[in-house]
């Protein structure tokens, strides 16, 4: 079991507030991954979760129990930290041993756990090296095993894959999305990528200054931002947003069209405009148009059957049910 | 060509480190090279270096006058109980100062240092009158406890120099894991912290050891380390340099070899202990 509910929390580091009050249940075996831009307060918010931090005012509950005041030791968390925190000086089977032995654990069962979790995550091999004799994908595995031994009501992912190189990235973000499907952990997974957050989340909740600007599936928050910030956040490359007497023609104080949903022409469509920088991904092609009358230069997704070349005059037509518009708060309009 | 130049430049510099190494030593050769003398040739001018008779005498008068062993006896006393007993209070503070520091954790440590800053004479009344009154002149246990109050700042300033050096996620990573404040203090700060720990310890047992004033003041013969041991043989007439000699040797003696052993060990425990 591993119900998250948080109940009017806030936190303040002296005078400054760095969330305000807030609420959000995260379910049993859920994976929830916080998203938002640095300083956004997901890290801080995961660590009050964990226990690492005290709340300032409200209530966390696990399984329904009040666990405001309790110390990390006796959540019955795990938390697999950025920078690792492996300790140096232990083994990885020490490492990995270090939870249970703190728990008091049989020792024969302690070995049963170690062997298992090796052997999930391939450190069988390593089991009697050092921290420092490890690549940062083999540690990071050691992090996560150290982890899932205790079998806790919760994992804590604090921007797990960030020290590691992309291609290791994917795999990893691979290898935890396998480890929830097999384990149905509740998992909680902050960073500050979103393609790791549409990825990996069952639940996104994205976060701004402290704030909750909307909690919902990857697709729902693709297809369904709930405000500008949102539909800018999510997505890659961005949504082009504009404003003016152009977004007024389809009804919002602003307006916003993914890449995807642009169609292109070199003979005619709604925005005229010059070819600027190509960036071509392989599969895709993303063009940066500018001098269309827009706020913005345009980012727009073409597909193989169309060449162009910098300085080409191109025409764009948005797909109007795709269009996203935001009222003078930003809000969606319906 | 360039490696000419590399290589007399490297002739430089080791003959320089090796004259100021020697500058360094020398008193202490000096001493060591007296010790041997007669009392006649101690006091010889010019100097006499090498080629003198070399004797063992005064070791022996010196043996026979003193009882050494008591002497060193409370020296180890006094410089290990005072580094223990300052270890004690010193790794818990350093701790709460490195890492859950208040916005006043700057000035308490500046503060602590500050105490170092008054000649030690200046509380030499009040000690002498809190010992008078709690009985603990001429005591061990008065003396380990002065001690250690001496060096606590140095103690916990090194300690908290040490332990910043540790992330801290990974004591918050014991502590997720289900470790209580004293399993994490014990089985993650302390063994990351060795070296560092060890360095502290024995600078504070050198310290301790040679430190002249208090253990003077405060001593006379139950109690009386080494120093005093040393003292006792500067006499007003200042004839007896020899002798004087031979009980400094055998003073510094035991923290020569200490020194010289944990240097070693702990260069091997820097080293290894770089794994981050």
């Amino acid at each position: 079991m591993g119900q998250i509910t948080l109940k009017q929390v806030t936190k303040s580091f002296g005078d400054v507030q760095v969330i305000p009050p807030l609420d959000l249940t995260i379910e049993d075996g859920e994976f929830t991954v916080f998203v938002g831009p640095s300083g956004c307060g997901k890290s801080t918010l995961l660590r009050l979760i964990a226990g690492l931090e005290d709340i300032t005012s409200g209530h966390i509950e696990i399984d329904g129990k009040d666990a405001t005041d309790v110390v990390p030791a006796k959540r019955g968390l795990a938390m697999v930290f950025q920078s690792y925190a492996l300790y140096p000086h232990m083994s990885v089977r020490k490492n990995i041993a270090f939870p249970l032995k703190m728990a008091k654990m049989d020792p024969a069962e302690i070995e049963k756990r170690i062997a298992n979790a090796a052997s999930v995550l391939n450190l069988t091999d390593y089991l009697d090296r050092r921290p420092g004799q490890l690549s940062g994908g083999q540690r990071q595995r050691v992090a996560i095993g150290r982890a899932i031994v205790r079998e806790p009501a919760a994992f804590l992912f604090d921007e797990p894959l960030s020290n590691l190189d992309a291609a290791l990235r994917v795999g990893m973000r691979l290898e935890i999305s396998e480890l929830h499907e097999r384990l149905k952990t509740t998992m909680i997974y902050v960073t500050h990528d979103q393609v790791e957050a549409m990825t990996m989340a069952d639940k996104i909740v994205v976060l701004r200054a402290g704030h909750i600007e909307q909690v919902g599936s990857p697709l729902e928050l693709y297809h369904r931002p709930r405000n500008e910030f949102v539909a800018g956040f999510i997505g890659s490359p961005k949504m082009n947003i504009f404003g003016g007497a152009e977004a007024q023609k389809y009804g919002g104080v602003k307006a916003g069209i993914r890449p995807e949903h642009i169609d292109v022409s070199m003979t005619e469509g709604t925005w005229k405009g010059k070819v600027g920088v190509a960036e071509h991904l392989g599969s895709n092609t993303f063009i940066h148009v500018h001098d269309t009358g827009l706020d913005d230069m345009v980012t727009v997704r073409i597909t193989g059957d169309i060449s162009v070349r910098h300085g080409d005059t191109i025409y764009l037509t948005p797909q109007l049910d795709q269009m996203h518009k935001f009222d003078a708060q930003g809000l969606r309009i319906a | 060509m360039a490696r000419s130049v590399s290589s007399r430049r490297k002739l430089i510099n080791t003959g320089l480190a090796w004259a100021i190494g020697l500058l360094i030593f020398f008193p202490i050769l000096w001493t060591i090279l007296t010790s041997f003398k007669t009392e006649a040739e101690a006091i010889a001018s010019p100097p006499i270096f090498l080629a003198f008779d070399w004797t063992t005498e005064n070791y022996g008068v010196v043996m026979e006058r003193s009882d050494y062993g008591r002497f060193l006896m409370n020296s180890i006393i006094i410089a290990g109980g005072s580094t223990i007993l300052g270890l004690i209070i010193a790794v818990p503070a350093a701790w709460s100062m490195a890492f859950v520091p208040s916005h006043r954790t700057k000035d308490i440590l500046l503060w602590m240092l500050s105490t170092k800053m008054l000649p030690a004479v200046g509380v030499l009344y009040p000690i002498y009158l809190l010992f008078i009154q709690l009985g603990l002149l001429d005591s061990r246990a008065g003396l380990v406890v002065v001690m250690m109050l001496i060096n606590l700042p140095i103690i916990v300033w090194m300690l908290y120099t040490y332990f910043r050096e540790i992330p801290v996620e990974i004591l918050e990573a014991a502590r997720m894991d289900g470790a209580t404040l004293k399993e994490e203090v014990l089985y993650i700060l302390t063994p990351m912290a060795v070296p560092g720990i060890a360095s502290t310890m024995l600078l504070n047992f050198i310290l301790a050891w040679n430190e002249a004033f208090w253990t003077l003041n405060l001593t006379a013969v139950n109690a009386a380390p080494l120093t005093a041991f040393i003292a006792s043989y500067s006499s007003p007439e200042g004839l007896f340099f020899a002798k004087l000699s031979a009980a400094s040797t055998m003073a510094i003696a035991p923290i020569l070899i200490l020194g010289w052993f944990s240097q070693k060990q702990l260069v091997r425990g820097l080293t290894f202990g770089a794994v981050k």
